[in-house]
């Protein structure tokens, strides 16, 4: 008998849906970066922005599941 | 501009010695210190509570210490506990009252009325609150289904354990820039030196990096609030990660220090909003039947941005504390003094991240203010 909050999956999924985002950026940057070397820098500060949208709606999950948990 | 140029140049050397020396004072402390911390705490429940409550103790002891505090903890629990009292400054009904943490920190279950000034008051959890009816456990708080106390409390304006390391970090913040701010003037078209060496190619980075391509031309006038929230960030997440005295107070991981840093980049924003940007708010570039539908969106855009600003870098700092902390715990709720050999290199691994995190969402913060300003003063829009 597994007992615990229903809030962790929620945590769990967000971190999935967070993980495919990222993986896509991340992924496609490095593409873009092979691609035009030269552009690295810009690929890579747009990168992080991006990555940091995506990381901030995976967090409002944790948050919530965080406060669901209560 | 360039970012790869910035981590090729020789500046870096700089940066990354630091780096590594921070890293090396950090983690070496943080792989030893938690676990100092968490003994007390671990053998007394597992002296008197029962299996299951364990686990329960031990995420409270994690929250309690992400959380702020009326006083400095250092070790120890009970009659050996070393820590400093702060003062509490409460706004009651009966004015202001003022005390040392100390002089009523002894019933935390709020089972005892203590008065101050004719005030009584309990202290419940570390929080004070008026007396209410007494409950089952003999404590004079109203306690909700969810374990939060109902109880009317006076207004707390206490300097706690944030508010000093907040004190703290805008000290050392203050020493450091005006003295690097003034060798500029002195040493004006000469090279840095000394500390002034040290801090320029960050100052740099984010002028280069973070604010010219965000808002162009009138990156000047910005320049001083981006460079401030960058360095108070940076410093308050690398203190946040240093479990002993000038760190451990978890400042940026605290959401009412995140609400006002984004706060400070909101009222930025609309204060130089032009007429494009509201403009774009107000009457945007649809078919005029769409505009009760797109101006509520605009709007609530406006607010989302600096929530989004709030709760990203709360959110990033407070896991990181509770990953650490939690991978510690796991030495005591398996029991097993040899889960250590994997929680401990692990906590290290995860130490060095989190001082990488901390970076980036200094940088993050910084360069999401600097794209917010600049959509605020943008000239022409693309439309």
């Amino acid at each position: 008998m597994i007992t615990g909050s229903i809030a962790g999956i929620g945590a769990g999924l967000a971190a999935i849906g967070a993980g495919i985002g990222i993986g896509q950026i991340g992924g496609k940057a490095m593409e873009g970066m092979a691609r035009q070397p030269e552009a690295a820098g810009r690929i890579q500060t747009a990168m992080l922005i991006a990555a940091a949208f995506v990381e901030a709606v995976a967090l409002f999950g944790v948050v919530v599941a965080f406060l669901g948990t209560k | 501009m360039d970012l790869s140029q910035i981590l090729n140049s020789k500046k870096l050397v700089h940066i990354a010695f630091y780096a590594v020396f921070f890293a090396c004072v950090t983690f070496t402390v943080s792989a030893q210190e938690p676990e100092k911390v968490e003994e007390p705490h671990v053998t007394r429940s597992e002296m008197n509570a029962p299996h299951e409550e364990k686990e329960e103790d031990i995420s409270a002891t994690i929250l309690h210490h992400i959380a702020d505090s009326h006083e400095w903890h250092f070790w120890g629990e009970g009659e050996h506990k070393v820590s400093v009292p702060l003062p509490v400054i409460l706004w009651t009904q009966n004015g202001l009252v003022t005390f040392l943490s100390n002089k009523h920190d002894e019933n935390d279950h709020g089972t005892e009325i203590f008065e101050e000034k004719g005030q009584p008051m309990v202290n419940y959890h570390g929080k004070y609150y008026y007396p209410g009816q007494k409950n089952a456990e003999g404590a004079y708080v109203e306690i909700d289904e969810n374990g939060v106390p109902t109880n009317a409390k006076p207004l707390d304006v206490s300097i706690t354990k944030n508010v000093v390391s907040l004190f703290l970090s805008v000290i050392v913040l203050l020493l450091v820039f005006t003295g690097i701010a003034k060798s500029y003037r002195v040493r004006e078209m000469k090279a840095p030196k000394g500390l002034q060496s040290i801090l320029e190619p960050i100052i740099i980075f984010v002028r280069d990096d973070i604010a010219k391509p965000q808002l162009g031309h009138r990156y000047a006038a910005f320049m001083p609030y981006l460079l401030t929230v960058f360095f108070f960030v940076w410093l308050n997440n690398l203190m946040g990660l240093i479990p002993f005295f000038p760190g451990g107070a978890n400042l940026t991981g605290n959401i009412s220090v995140t609400m006002m840093l984004a706060l400070c980049t909101f009222v930025l924003t609309t204060v130089n909003g032009n007429k494009n940007y509201w403009g774009h708010v107000f009457t945007p570039h649809v078919p005029w039947w769409l505009y009760p539908l797109m101006i509520p969106v605009e709007i609530i855009g406006l607010f989302t941005k600096p929530i989004a600003l709030m709760i990203r870098l709360f959110a990033n700092i407070t896991a990181g504390h509770i990953l650490i902390l939690s991978l510690i715990s796991l030495i005591f709720i398996l029991k097993s003094v040899f889960v250590a050999g994997i929680a401990v290199p692990f906590v290290i691994f995860i130490s060095v991240i989190e001082l990488v995190v901390g970076f980036i969402q200094a940088f993050i913060f910084t360069i999401l203010s600097a794209l917010f300003i600049g959509m605020a003063v943008e000239e022409h829009t693309a439309h």
